[in-house]
């Protein structure tokens, strides 16, 4: 059963942005934390709790649903699998994701999507990301 | 390879002007404290006081800022409304990366503006907004609702100063982010004089991975050691508050004004203390995975019942040195009230509890009535503490002016110097270890602790057998060796990560080709830089007093020797040129 990503921890996240970064500069190329597909964010400054926007690696994925072209696809155990080179860059995904978790590279035109690698949870100092076999 | 070219966005409060500042030939600084000191270097009019409308303010991101673990700080340039000279400050959180994001290496602010505004820098550019509705606010309603109002949520950085800033108190902070500040050396007068409420910085600017092999490796590096190694173990474990007991037992805790160095309620007011009693969690800078600051909760009542309030404040070793043991405070919740008022007013808690101990002995000494100050002081109460702060920044009477202006400005006029725990004009740090933490604090480049590490080096030459010569050498060493890290605005926690090797590879892996001899070359000269500076704007070596209380009180169990500190001080000056 392939795993997913959750955030069973986020009381004990530090807001580092570790995994925001790891995220961007290992799928994206980017140096950027806001290329990640994830985003740790406070609700309300910093002595408010931080929570995690994720992917919720949806079983019967609306972005897939949404996708016209094919560059999105679900993928076994839920989330999906993206394909950039399919990709028109039409933003349908964007607007299907019901958390809002899609976020949209403007000069590469396309979006940037969870693919479920698990990348972030190595580069959380305190457990709090996992990839887990949903239950 | 010299690096990327610098990127300087100028900002004139005054004609509300901005523009992009040359920076060519500045790529050899790398950033940081280099390119802040070469900017101020040639702007500041050291005719002019440091409250003056053209003064300019210097902020500056490094060169590996956001891109490594802990390379976290931004630093700030001015001239200080304290000591009168050079104002350098650091603060966290996420500073440097909103800096980076927002694509500037450094911020240059001159002018005044002519009614109070805050700054949104972005990716649109500058705007000026109106902070009539933000003046007089403390520091937290006015983050509050700059929060609301400006965009960038979870990117962006939030500067701003509280009543002590509006009202010139001359070690009013900048608080940054909530949970840290540019502290030390009067920032926020500074920003307050130019009606600069606030200063808000965010955007979106990409930055693609330069050589994804190479960066991984060193990136990987750094991150092992500052997570599965005890590096940095003291940081996220109990923090910096560890030395507060660690201090006390080795006879180095400045205590009650220095008339100890021991303090029998340390264990009281002691790191294991605060987390066992209060911590409630952890946060990071923006980029750095070891979380070294602690939140604790100071839950009160406010009313008898079950009527409680309560406040999640950050706390470290010099705020419980400064506010605690300096006090004679024998708890956490006495600690936080005091915590709690420096941080909404918006002042330097050092420069603060430094002050409120020596009104303290002042008082008992009879230099001072209770009529003078409105209220009496004794060690270990609160209420009296908090009614100065309050007056500090209100400033009801002549006294209370006078020492707004700080420590070292009240003595002249006031007297009893011989227990002021100044030293270059700047109130001391939480260490009383000997002489070369004395010669740091007097010679450093902004009177502080973190110049170059004094009370490390006392604890070293006791252990080593150290002579004058060898402290002295380390003290310039150090502070050398910290330009550089401060070029790149590396967290001084992870200097012991952040190695000369280290320092080259990760600069290498953003394309920054630089040799162990050119960092080196490079840390001398803004060392030479900084003082030259410091000599235009006043400072003298010459005209440095070191009261009778730091020889009178034991450090580390023995006397410090005025004639071997003086000896420490010769050569010093004769190495340095000073």
């Amino acid at each position: 059963m392939p795993k997913v990503l959750t955030a069973p921890g986020m009381k004990k996240c530090i807001g580092c942005y570790s995994c925001m970064l790891a995220c961007a500069r290992t799928t994206q190329g980017s140096l950027s934390p806001q290329k990640a597909a994830l985003a740790i964010r406070t609700v309300g400054g910093l002595q408010s709790r931080l929570v995690a926007d994720i992917c919720r690696a949806c079983p019967d994925a609306p972005c897939a649903q949404a996708c016209r072209c094919g560059a999105l696809v679900p993928r076994s155990g839920g989330g999906v699998k993206f394909n950039p080179a399919l990709c028109l860059g039409c933003r349908d995904c964007v607007e299907a994701c019901i958390v809002q978790v899609i976020k949209f590279d403007e000069v590469k035109n396309r979006p940037i999507v969870c693919i479920q690698c698990g990348t972030c949870t190595r580069y959380c100092p305190h457990g709090v990301l996992l990839m887990e076999e949903r239950a | 390879m010299n690096g990327p070219k610098l990127r300087v966005l100028q900002i004139d409060l005054t004609e509300r002007r901005v523009g992009v500042l040359p920076a060519d030939g500045l790529e050899h600084y790398l950033g940081g404290i280099g390119l802040a000191a070469k900017l101020f270097a040639g702007l500041v009019d050291v005719q002019a006081a440091p409250l003056d409308a053209h003064q300019p303010v210097v902020l500056a991101g490094g060169a590996l800022a956001a891109f490594f673990p802990m390379c976290t700080k931004g630093v700030a340039v001015f001239r200080s409304p304290l000591t009168g000279g050079w104002g350098e400050s650091y603060a966290g959180m996420r500073l440097a990366l909103a800096l980076r994001l927002a694509g500037w290496d450094a911020i240059v602010i001159t002018g005044r503006a002519d009614r109070p505004v805050y700054l949104s820098i972005g990716p649109h550019g500058v705007r000026f907004k109106s902070a009539a509705a933000l003046w007089g606010l403390d520091c937290e309603e006015a983050g509050r609702l700059l929060r609301q109002l400006e965009p960038g949520r979870g990117f962006r950085s939030c500067l701003r100063i509280g009543p002590a800033g509006e009202k010139g108190v001359a070690f009013a902070s900048v608080n940054v982010d909530t949970y840290r500040h540019f502290g030390r050396l009067g920032l926020g007068a500074v920003l307050g004089a130019k009606n600069l409420k606030a200063i808000v910085i965010y955007g979106d600017r990409d930055y693609p991975v330069p050589q994804p092999k190479q960066y991984r490796e060193i990136y990987d590096q750094i991150y092992r050691q500052a997570v599965r190694t005890d590096v940095m173990e003291k940081y996220h474990a109990l923090g910096t508050s560890v030395n507060v007991s660690v201090l006390s037992e080795l006879g180095a805790l400045p205590t009650r004004n220095l008339q100890q160095s021991t303090f029998e309620a340390a264990e009281r007011i002691s790191g294991r203390a605060f987390a066992e009693g209060s911590l409630v969690r952890k946060v990071a800078c923006a980029g750095c995975p070891v979380g070294c600051i602690h939140i604790g909760l100071r839950r009160r009542q406010f009313a008898p019942g079950y009527e409680y309030e309560s406040v999640a404040l950050s706390y470290d070793h010099e705020l419980i040195y400064a506010l605690g043991s300096l006090l004679g405070m024998s708890s956490p919740e006495k600690v936080y009230d005091l915590i709690e008022a420096v941080e909404l007013y918006g002042l330097d808690a050092i420069s603060a509890g430094v002050l409120l101990a020596w009104l303290t002995e002042a008082q008992q000494n009879g230099l001072l009535r209770e009529e003078d100050l409105g209220c009496w002081l004794e060690f270990d109460r609160v209420e009296g503490y908090l009614k100065v702060l309050e007056n500090l920044v209100e400033q009801p009477s002549e006294l209370y002016a006078l020492l707004a202006q700080g420590l070292a400005r009240a003595v002249e006029r006031l007297g009893g110097k011989e227990y002021a725990l100044c030293l270059g004009g700047h109130e001391m740090a939480g260490y009383h270890t000997g002489p070369a933490n004395l010669l740091g604090l007097a010679v450093g480049a902004r009177h502080s602790h973190l110049d170059n590490a004094g009370y490390a080096i006392d604890q070293k030459a006791s252990k080593n057998g150290w002579d004058s010569a060898r402290m002295v050498h380390e003290i310039m060493a150090e502070e050398k060796w910290r330009n550089v890290l401060n070029c790149l605005c590396i967290c001084l926690f992870a200097r012991e990560v952040y190695t000369p090797a280290v320092v080259q590879k990760a600069l290498a892996a953003v394309g920054i080709e630089r040799t162990g001899e050119e960092l080196m070359a490079l840390g001398e000269e803004i060392f030479q830089l900084k003082n030259r500076l410091r000599s235009q704007l006043g400072y003298s070596s010459e005209r440095l007093y070191f009261a009778p209380r730091y020889f009178a009180t034991p450090a580390l169990g023995r006397q410090i020797d005025p004639a071997q500190l003086q000896e420490m001080l010769e050569l010093y000056r004769q190495q340095a040129g000073v």
